[in-house]
């Protein structure tokens, strides 16, 4: 256990505290350590955006922060997404109604860099989501239906 | 369109949630790299840094020594194998050249090829100890590409490799593996009788299918020789049969529980990492995990071939093509294996041709080996064919879709490896495109702006192969769907709605499951775009199965003759005996007393495969200070057979016109002069992204499959191989030159002035 860091952090609104070693990644801590794993990893350079995190309000790649970075900071995952037991967030349930994800691999990341976008621009056009999900990778649907996805859930949650 | 036959479907063709989605917008859907079992070990492996190398020897004593490792694993830990092949699905196996592309036996035959693996505590120090294994290479000439491979005194990648398919039979070394050809009529005659002739040479890169999860593996062993491996793979029994052969075990030794897979196209059929976790857990008597770098995927899982093709076509001044010669060699990779059979039989099956020849070779070069990707070797090669014919029509004066239509397949028409189609639906696809609002609307014209509107068609054969499913009916009157086929993008939806229609039941009625290898009879992988096919049919049999017993049941209770009960909607009747009624969940209560549960099953090889084919438009903009191209707007119109969830076949549409861009444009596998991959992350092997493309607007022209009971052909891997040929065509159109390069070069088309 020798050279471990101990780290408290709030994780989808909860305190969390653990120990990692300093060369472990946010995203192996989330997975690892802690056993959130709707983090993906897909590429470990910040290139995909499969493992997005928000960190105090940003969207980042949990792949590019250390596990000791994440001390006093407030982390959201897609876990944290949803609310309620009972329903879904607008954003994950305009993806299931449009059919804005094939394998899945890349959703955890493209709803926590969505919700980040709406969080900061409730009324994005298609080319600000565009420009908001640019970091994030998918190779299954071609985007499009991810981006109407995300304009809908918009317009749900501004109640038009 | 017109040509949707009025059906009477009332699941099949609508849009529900599918029945895994809340599973993976919440993070909860476990794929196999968030497998976790007590006591894990985590699995590195060491790979090739030469091209091409003799390993002279390997030294793992450090690597044992370093705190925490536990094993260490070379290819003397593999049994040796004949060579000699094996048909297993889409893909035709050799479970020699499998063993030597696992784990490198004397030779490392491409940069990135594995030669060790440890497992350890934890990832971290697996990767310290894979650097403390000393490796002695002797480093030989490589070679890259086919055409210099062909070349007499290339070097020789494969000593024991003699050309299959030659007129006469050869003992000489060579890296060419196989020829094939297909022909037909008279060449010569065919060209006199040409118009206009159109000749160019193509070269296209080795790219990859650039799934966004990493390959995974965890393999649990058990002392009394039983082994369970949890992976993200397209074929659970496809991967418990490889690592079987490659391990020389009984495949019932092994049980393959599928995890949610991220992504394939093709390419998670072979197996990479499943027996080293195997032979690694065997070793220490723990679970060990592997999952690859992105690195590690690109490097040295199965891309597909770069590819060097010459084409030759005539038409006459009516539109009519006269002849057609081509010549391809693709890159099989460091072992044989390309997809240039596929790529001869599908590069001129949209047309009814006379006069033929198309010459395949399956060349191997010093790179990965090559795996399927979405409709693999048929991208390739209508870049060559659906350009040419762009030209041939444009020289000729006509329009590009009345050119395909001209010359195009219909019922009847022999394809150029000989069978003839059933109905198919080329035709409505080029009158789709044609009548389409994009191709209707004129092109964007701004003063200065170079844009182009492009068009190209694609075919593919899709896949049969077998299947198995189980239709379990609930107590409650509901059903569970249980079937072999890993879900890739939708198919648990599509297998439960076939059910529901059968059954009568909503979609949401019917809960679909993805079974292991235990669970299941036999079902071979998901690809070849056969699971709503094919395991849909098994699926649809099943169903029917089940509601044979339900109306058996219901006789025994009315004491009526099992044919005197009718099933319809969810209820059954009888039409004797007081002609009594009962609704499924009614009957489901009784069926204690009725004689027992009812199961219905199928298992099958489906015969019956219905092709299909695509035609796309696509309009872009070409930068006339940079060359980049944009993509303004793109309409893709494919036969889709019968659409069972409409929106995720516009989805397999969407992917794979996306994909097809990024080869088009962007992708290809960039290696030095000493042979090693230089784009080996996702920064450089530049994929599309959401400002890369527009909407893509989808047009299903539905032509029922004869061959199914519900007209469903198979969507997902045809609509990949006419984007870079349409895309190609637009940009001629824009500025003036015919690009034959694959990805297309921006700074080139610059250098040549024209614009």
């Amino acid at each position: 256990m020798s050279g471990k860091v101990h780290v408290e952090a709030t994780l989808n609104g909860e305190q969390v505290e653990f120990l990692c070693e300093p060369r472990q990644s946010a995203l192996e801590v989330l997975r690892d350590v802690l056993g959130f794993t709707g983090a993906k990893e897909g590429c470990l350079t910040g290139d995909c955006g499969a493992c997005s995190m928000v960190m105090d309000g940003r969207v980042v790649c949990s792949c590019l922060v250390l596990g000791p970075e994440m001390q006093g900071h407030t982390i959201e995952t897609v876990e944290g997404i949803a609310k309620d037991g009972e329903k879904l967030h607008p954003l994950q349930q305009k993806f299931l109604e449009h059919a804005a994800l094939q394998c899945g691999i890349c959703t955890p990341g493209f709803l926590v860099a969505a919700k980040a976008l709406l969080d900061k621009n409730p009324k994005p056009t298609e080319h600000e989501v565009r420009f908001g999900l640019a970091g994030n990778l998918c190779r299954c649907t071609g985007y499009d239906k991810i981006v109407r996805a995300v304009m809908d859930a918009a317009a749900v949650m501004q109640g038009r | 369109m017109a040509t949707v036959q009025e059906a009477k479907f009332k699941v099949i063709g609508t849009r529900p949630i599918r029945h895994d989605g809340v599973d993976k917008v919440t993070g909860r859907a476990k794929y196999g790299a968030d497998i976790s079992l007590p006591g894990l070990l985590h699995g590195k492996v060491l790979r090739s840094p030469h091209a091409h190398a003799k390993i002279k020897s390997i030294d793992v004593s450090a690597a044992l020594k370093l705190p925490g490792v536990k094993a260490v694993l070379t290819s003397a830990d593999f049994p040796k194998l004949q060579s000699g092949v094996v048909p297993m699905g889409e893909l035709a196996m050799n479970p020699h050249y499998m063993s030597m592309n696992l784990l490198a036996h004397d030779k490392v035959l491409y940069d990135g090829h594995p030669v060790a693996a440890v497992a350890a505590t934890n990832p971290h120090i697996a990767e310290e100890a894979i650097r403390l294994i000393k490796v002695e290479y002797e480093v030989l000439p490589h070679v890259l590409d086919a055409e210099s491979a062909m070349k007499e005194g290339a070097p020789i990648l494969l000593p024991e490799l003699r050309t299959s398919g030659t007129p006469e039979k050869s003992d000489k070394q060579t890296n060419v593996a196989s020829q094939v050809r297909f022909a037909r009529g008279d060449l010569e005659a065919g060209f006199k009788a040409a118009d206009v002739i159109v000749e160019r040479e193509f070269n296209t890169a080795m790219v990859h299918q650039g799934y966004i999860e990493p390959h995974n593996a965890v393999a649990q062993y058990n002392p009394d020789g039983q082994t369970t491996i949890w992976t993200s793979t397209q074929g659970a029994f496809t991967a418990r049969d490889q690592c079987a052969l490659v391990l020389n075990i009984p495949a019932s030794s092994i049980k393959v529980i599928p995890a949610e897979i991220g992504g394939g196209f093709g390419g998670k059929i072979g197996i990479y990492l499943e027996p080293l976790a195997l032979l690694m857990s065997k070793k220490t008597g723990k679970p060990v995990k592997l999952v690859m770098s992105r690195g590690e995927v690109l490097r040295a899982t199965g891309p597909t071939s770069g590819s060097h093709i010459r084409v030759k076509m005539g038409a006459n001044k009516k539109g009519e093509i006269t002849a057609a010669q081509i010549w391809m060699a693709y890159e099989a990779g460091a072992f044989p294996g390309s997809p240039v059979g596929a790529g001869c039989m599908t590069v001129l099956a949209p047309y009814n041709l006379e006069n033929l020849q198309i010459d395949g070779f399956d060349v191997v070069v010093n790179r990965p080996k090559t795996a399927a990707y979405r409709a693999p070797g048929a991208t390739n090669a209508a870049m060559g064919a659906e350009t040419v014919i762009d030209e041939l029509a444009e020289k000729l004066g006509f329009d590009p879709i009345e050119f395909r239509r001209i010359n195009g397949a219909k019922e009847g028409t022999a394809q150029p490896a000989g069978p003839k189609f059933l109905r198919i639906g080329y035709l409505e696809t080029l009158d789709a495109a044609k009548n389409s609002e994009h191709y209707k609307s004129p092109l964007p014209k701004v003063d200065g702006r170079l844009v182009g509107r492009g068009v190209a068609s694609g075919f593919w054969f899709n896949a049969g192969f077998q299947s198995s499913a189980t239709v379990n009916i609930n107590t409650d009157g509901t059903a569970n769907v249980v079937t072999g086929s890993p879900d890739i993008g939708g198919s648990r939806a599509s297998c439960a709605m076939i059910a529901a229609e059968v059954l009568g039941l909503k979609a949401e009625q019917v809960h679909p499951v993805v079974a292991d290898t235990e669970s299941i009879g036999h079902t071979d992988m998901t690809g070849g775009s056969r699971v709503t096919f094919a395991t849909g049919y098994a699926v649809y049999e099943a169903a029917q199965d089940a509601v044979n017993q339900l109306k058996q049941r219901a006789a025994t209770l009315w004491k009526a003759k099992p044919d005197d009960v009718v099933y319809q909607d969810g209820v059954v009747s009888c039409t004797t005996n007081g002609h009594e009624s009962m609704t499924l969940r009614e009957l489901a209560g009784r069926l204690p007393r009725a004689g027992g549960p009812v199961t219905g099953q199928a298992s099958m090889t489906p015969r019956g495969v219905g092709p299909v084919f695509a035609t796309h438009v696509v309009d872009v903009e070409v930068d006339a200070e940079t060359g980049k191209v944009d993509i303004l707007r793109y309409t893709a119109a494919q036969d889709v057979g019968k659409a069972v969830h409409p929106s995720y076949v516009e989805g397999q549409i969407q992917g794979g016109v996306s994909q097809g861009v990024g080869w088009a444009l962007n992708e290809e596998y960039y290696y030095d002069e000493n042979g090693l991959m230089r784009n080996t992350g996702f920064l450089d092997y530049r994929m599309p992204t959401t400002l890369d493309l527009p909407m893509i607007e989808t047009i299903l022209v539905e032509v029922p499959n004869p061959g199914h009971p519900i007209g469903i052909r198979g969507v997902g891997e045809v609509p990949i191989v006419p984007p870079p040929a349409a895309i190609a065509n637009a940009i001629y159109r824009a500025v003036g030159v015919r690009l034959t390069e694959l990805p297309m070069p921006k700074l080139k088309t610059l250098a040549l002035g024209c614009f």
